[in-house]
C-alpha cells in the first residue's frame, strides 16, 4: 500500500485495517503523532488530510491511500518552525507537551480557514483535543499570537 | 590524627549524595554537565535547576547541559514528588555549584597571581584587576570535583541574582512542539518489538483457562507469555500486538468475585481503621456546653484518576539475567529497590533510565508498566520490548487517589471566633510508591506472576507533610482543636498519590466550614479568616486576592452568579494560595473565573511558576466539577474519556494569578497547593449563588439539584 506523508510517498506492509496512527509512527517515523486513546476522543494523534483535521487513530490506513497526509513534522522544523510552533514556544504553551502536536494541527486547520479567530472560535476548534495539564489558556494565547504573526 | 568529626549536614539532596562530581562536570569544551536525580514531568523542574546552576557558576545558561536521571550516573534523589524538587534538588545544586565556582576561582587565582576576592567572573571567564583573564574551561580538570562537598561555599545573595527569578524559557518545549521523539513512548531501536498485556477483567479474578496456541500462530507474533496469572503478547508490529492481545483476551476465561465497595465514599466509615489523633490542643478557655453555636458537617470525595493523556509506557531488555528499563517513573531509584526482588535478581542487575512520559500529577501507571515490560523481557530475553498500555487499561489499572470522608464539628463563640474545632478523616493511604524492602509489593504484575509477592497495605507519607491527613490540621488559630486520622490500610481499589493527596478534601472541608461560620458570625469570609490567622504571609495572599478580584466585603451573588473564597498553605509548610472562584449556575455549574494570589518564598522561574499554578487551578476545577472513578461491585467500569470526562477547552475558566515574591526566603514547592483552595472556593461560590451546600465531590448537576430539593 502506498501512502503520502509530508510530500514523501512510502510503501507500507501493514494490513488494510491498521489504524493510520501506527503506520505514521512506526513506518513513516512521525513520532509527533501521539497515541492517547485509540478512540478518536483526545486528539493527540491529529493530522491533516485534505485540509481537515483527522484523528489518525480512528481511520484505517486503507482509507487514506493516495491522499496527502500532513503531520506536525511536515509543517515546520528547528530551522524554520511554523508560526504556530514558534508561538507555542514564545507563550510557553506546554507543560508535559504530549497534547500539543495534535493541538497545533487542529489550530493550523482553523487558521488556514480563519485568519482572525476569536477566543471562542479557537476553543470550539479545539473541542476534540484534550489537555490534562491545564495549559488551555496559554494554548489559546499562542494560537492568537500565531494568527497575528501569520496575518502580518 | 585527630578524631574524624561528625559529618556536617549538607543542604537538600547533597546530604545523601555528597560527592560534587555526582552533580556537576565542568568541561574543557566550555560546557557544564548537570545531572539532577529529579525528573521532568512537565513541571519545568529541569529548567529551574538549570537556572540555579547558571546563576551560581556565573555562566551563560546555554552552556549548561542537563542529563536525564539514570540509576548508574545520577545522584539518588528518591522520588520526584510532593513539590519538593526545588527544596531538595535545587538547593543541592545551589550549594554544589557555589562550591564548584570557588574551586575554579582558586585555580584561576593561582594562574593570575591574585587572590580570589579580586576576581570577577562573566560567563565562565575569570578576570583579574589587571585585565588578565583565564577561563573555567582552561583551569578545569577531571579531578576538580572528585571530592566531597563541604557545604561551606556561600551561594549568592538573592540581591545578586540575575538568572534566578526570571522567566527563563523551558528547555524541553521546542522539541515538543516540533514533534520530536522525546517521550519513552517514542523510543525506537533496531529490532524493537511491541508488547501488550492481557489483564484480568477485575483485579481479584482467578484464571480458569487460557488457550495460547492460536495466538502464537497469528501474523507477526513473536511470543505469548504466561507467567502465573500474568498474560502478554509480543509481536513485530504494534498493531499485530494489539490484535494478538484482543485474541488472547477472548481466549482467557476468568472467575470474578464481587469484592469492590459500594459506589459511595461513605463505605469507608464501616471499614476497620487505624486511628491516630494527629492534633490535640486544649486552650486556656475550654468550651462550655451551650456556649456558642455548633456546626457539624460531612464532606466526601470519590476516587479520582490521574488520567494522564498518554497511557503509560516502558521499554525493557533482559540480557543474561540483567535488566535495562527505560521508564517515565518518578522514582527510578526506589523502583529499582522493589523491581529487583520482583524479578528475583539483585539490585545491581537492574538499570533504570528515565525518559519523559505525559504529565502524571502523582503516581500513575508508570511503575506498573515498567514492571510489566521487565517481566515480559525476562520471558523474551535479548529483545528490546516496548510496552504501552491501552487507554482502557490506564483507566482501569492505574493507582487511583483514594475516596475520602471528612467530618467536621466546630463551635462558634458568641464573640465570633472558632472556639473549638474537631475533624475526623477517613481514607485509604495516599502513598503506595515503590521502594519497599519488606518482601511485599505494590507493583501490580508482582501480584500476578507465578512467583508472586504479596500485596502491600497502603500507607501515608508521615506528618508534617502527611498523606490522607495532608492539610488535615487547620492553619488557623483555634482555641481548642482535635483532629483524628482514620487510615483504611487495605486497598479494594488500587490507590496511590495524586496531586495534593488528601489536601484537596481536607481543605474543602475546613474552608467550607469556615464560610458557614463566617456567615453565622455576620462577618466577611476573608475578614473572618484573617481574624484567625497570625501568619502575615497568609494574610498577605488573602488581601492580595481580594484586591485582584475587587472583592466586596460580605458580597452576595445575583442572577445565579456568585463568587467564593478558599485558602490554604500547602502542607502548612510550603506555598500559600488564596483563591476566589466565580461560578454561574445554569443547566450545569460553570466556573467562569479564578483569581489566585500565591507566595512560595523565593521564585526561581516566574513564568514556570505561573504555568504550574494555572495548570493546577484548571485541573482542580476539572476534579471538582467532573471527576470520579466509575466502578461496580466487581469491576472498574470506566474505559475511555467518555466514561471519565475532564474539563474541555470550552469549559476552562479565565485564570488570573498574582505572585508575591519573597527573594529573601527559601523557595518552597508550588505545584500541588491549588487543589484544596480551588475546591473550597467553588463550593463556597455555589453556596453564594444558590444558597445550597454541596459537600460531596464531584459537585455535579445531580448533586446540586438534590441539594436544592
Amino acid at each position: 500500500m502506498e501512502i503520502t506523508v509530508n510530500g514523501r510517498t512510502l510503501n507500507v506492509m501493514a494490513e488494510a485495517e491498521t489504524p493510520l496512527l501506527y503506520v505514521l509512527r512506526n513506518d513513516a517515523g512521525c513520532k509527533g503523532v501521539r497515541y492517547g486513546c485509540g478512540l478518536g476522543q483526545c486528539g493527540a494523534c491529529t493530522v491533516i488530510i485534505d485540509g481537515k483535521p483527522v484523528q489518525s487513530c480512528d481511520v484505517p490506513v486503507s482509507a487514506v491511500a493516495g491522499k496527502a497526509i500532513t503531520t506536525v513534522e511536515g509543517i515546520g522544523s528547528e530551522a524554520k518552525p511554523h508560526p504556530l510552533q514558534a508561538a507555542f514556544v514564545e507563550e510557553q504553551a506546554a507543560q508535559c507537551g504530549y497534547c500539543v502536536t495534535g493541538i497545533i494541527m487542529s489550530a493550523k486547520v482553523l487558521l488556514d480557514a480563519n485568519p482572525s479567530p476569536s477566543d471562542t472560535e479557537i476553543k470550539q476548534a479545539l473541542s476534540k483535543n484534550l489537555c490534562r495539564c491545564g495549559t488551555h489558556l496559554r494554548i489559546v494565547r499562542a494560537i492568537k499570537r500565531a494568527a497575528a504573526e501569520m496575518r502580518s | 590524627m585527630a578524631e574524624t568529626p561528625a559529618k556536617r549536614k549538607l543542604p537538600g539532596s547533597l546530604e545523601i549524595n555528597r560527592q560534587l562530581s555526582q552533580w556537576l562536570t565542568i568541561n574543557k569544551d566550555g560546557s557544564v554537565d548537570m545531572r539532577p536525580g529529579k525528573i521532568e514531568i512537565g513541571q519545568g523542574i529541569l529548567t529551574a535547576v538549570r537556572q540555579i546552576v547558571a546563576e551560581e557558576l556565573d555562566v551563560n545558561i546555554e552552556r549548561v547541559k542537563v542529563t536525564a536521571a539514570s540509576t548508574p550516573t545520577s545522584p539518588n534523589e528518591g522520588t520526584t514528588s510532593g513539590s519538593r524538587s526545588i527544596e531538595e534538588s535545587g538547593i543541592a545544586f545551589r550549594f554544589a555549584a557555589a562550591e564548584a565556582r570557588e574551586l575554579l576561582l582558586a585555580r584561576a587565582g593561582v594562574k593570575l597571581g591574585v587572590s580570589i576576592e579580586q576576581l570577577t567572573v562573566s560567563d565562565g571567564v575569570v578576570k583579574a584587576p589587571s585585565g588578565a583573564t583565564v577561563s573555567y574551561w582552561d583551569v578545569t580538570s577531571d579531578d576538580l570535583l572528585q571530592r566531597e562537598a563541604t557545604g561551606e561555599a556561600k551561594p549568592k545573595s538573592h540581591t545578586q541574582h540575575k538568572v534566578v527569578g526570571t522567566g527563563a524559557k523551558r528547555i524541553d518545549i521546542p522539541a515538543k512542539v516540533l514533534g520530536k521523539p522525546v517521550y519513552v513512548q517514542d523510543m525506537e531501536t533496531a529490532g524493537l518489538v511491541h508488547a501488550r498485556v492481557v489483564r484480568p477483567p477485575s483485579q481479584f479474578a482467578e484464571l480458569l483457562s487460557v488457550d495460547l496456541d492460536d495466538v502464537k500462530k497469528m501474523p507477526g507474533v513473536v511470543a505469548v507469555v504466561r507467567d502465573g496469572r500474568f498474560l502478554a503478547v509480543v509481536a513485530e508490529r504494534e498493531e499485530q500486538a494489539i490484535r494478538a492481545q484482543a485474541r488472547l483476551k477472548r481466549n482467557a476465561k476468568w472467575k470474578e468475585v464481587a469484592q469492590l465497595p459500594e459506589f459511595n465514599p461513605r463505605y469507608l466509615l464501616s471499614r476497620t481503621p487505624k486511628t491516630e489523633v494527629i492534633s490535640e490542643k486544649k486552650g486556656d478557655a475550654p468550651v462550655k456546653a451551650n456556649e456558642g453555636k455548633e456546626f457539624s458537617a460531612e464532606y466526601t470525595r470519590q476516587f479520582l484518576a490521574h488520567a494522564s493523556l498518554a497511557p503509560s509506557c516502558a521499554v525493557a531488555r533482559c540480557d543474561n539475567g540483567k535488566y535495562t528499563v527505560w521508564t517515565h517513573s518518578q522514582s527510578i531509584y526506589p523502583l529499582r529497590v522493589e523491581l529487583a526482588p520482583a524479578l528475583g535478581v539483585p539490585e545491581e542487575d537492574v538499570v533504570l533510565h528515565h525518559m519523559e512520559g505525559a504529565g502524571c500529577y502523582g503516581q500513575n501507571a508508570a511503575d506498573f508498566v515498567a514492571t510489566d515490560a521487565a517481566v515480559i523481557a525476562r520471558a523474551v530475553p535479548g529483545r528490546t520490548i516496548r510496552l504501552q498500555w491501552m487507554r482502557d487499561e490506564e483507566f482501569q489499572w492505574e493507582p487511583f487517589s483514594s475516596a475520602m470522608v471528612v467530618k467536621t464539628r466546630a463551635t462558634l463563640s458568641p464573640d465570633g471566633h472558632v472556639s473549638d474545632w474537631n475533624m475526623d478523616i477517613w481514607s485509604h493511604g495516599h502513598g503506595s510508591r515503590p521502594g519497599r524492602t519488606d518482601g511485599k509489593s505494590n507493583l501490580l504484575a508482582a501480584w500476578y506472576v507465578e512467583k508472586s509477592l504479596p500485596r502491600a497495605p497502603t500507607g501515608n507519607p508521615p506528618l508534617p507533610g502527611g498523606g490522607s491527613h495532608r492539610n488535615g490540621l487547620p492553619i488557623y488559630d483555634f482555641a481548642n482543636q482535635r483532629v483524628s486520622n482514620h487510615l483504611i490500610a487495605d486497598q479494594l481499589l488500587c490507590v496511590s498519590s495524586l496531586r495534593g493527596l488528601g489536601s484537596q478534601t481536607n481543605v474543602f472541608a475546613i474552608e467550607c466550614s469556615l464560610d458557614e461560620m463566617a456567615l453565622a458570625a455576620n462577618a466577611d469570609p476573608i475578614a473572618f479568616r484573617i481574624r484567625h490567622l497570625k501568619d502575615p504571609r497568609a494574610v498577605a495572599v488573602l488581601e492580595k486576592v481580594a484586591q485582584m478580584a475587587k472583592w466586596r466585603p460580605k458580597e452576595k451573588g445575583a442572577n445565579n452568579k456568585a463568587r467564593g473564597v478558599g485558602f490554604a498553605r500547602y502542607k502548612n509548610a510550603a506555598g500559600y494560595m488564596a483563591v476566589i472562584a466565580e461560578v454561574e449556575l445554569g443547566e450545569q455549574l460553570r466556573v467562569t473565573k479564578i483569581w489566585s494570589a500565591v507566595d512560595v518564598g523565593q521564585i526561581i522561574n516566574t513564568d514556570g511558576l505561573t504555568n504550574q499554578i494555572e495548570g493546577g487551578i484548571v485541573q482542580a476545577v476539572s476534579f471538582v466539577l467532573k471527576e470520579e472513578v466509575k466502578y461496580d461491585r466487581v469491576r472498574i467500569t470506566q474505559e475511555s474519556w467518555d466514561d471519565y470526562p475532564i474539563l474541555s477547552f470550552t469549559e476552562v475558566p479565565d485564570v488570573e494569578v498574582a505572585l508575591i515574591n519573597r527573594p529573601e526566603l527559601p523557595p518552597v514547592g508550588a505545584g500541588e497547593g491549588t487543589q484544596g483552595p480551588v475546591a473550597a472556593a467553588i463550593g463556597n461560590a455555589l453556596f453564594n449563588a444558590a444558597g445550597v451546600r454541596v459537600r460531596d465531590m464531584p459537585i455535579t448537576r445531580e448533586r446540586i439539584v438534590a441539594a436544592m430539593a
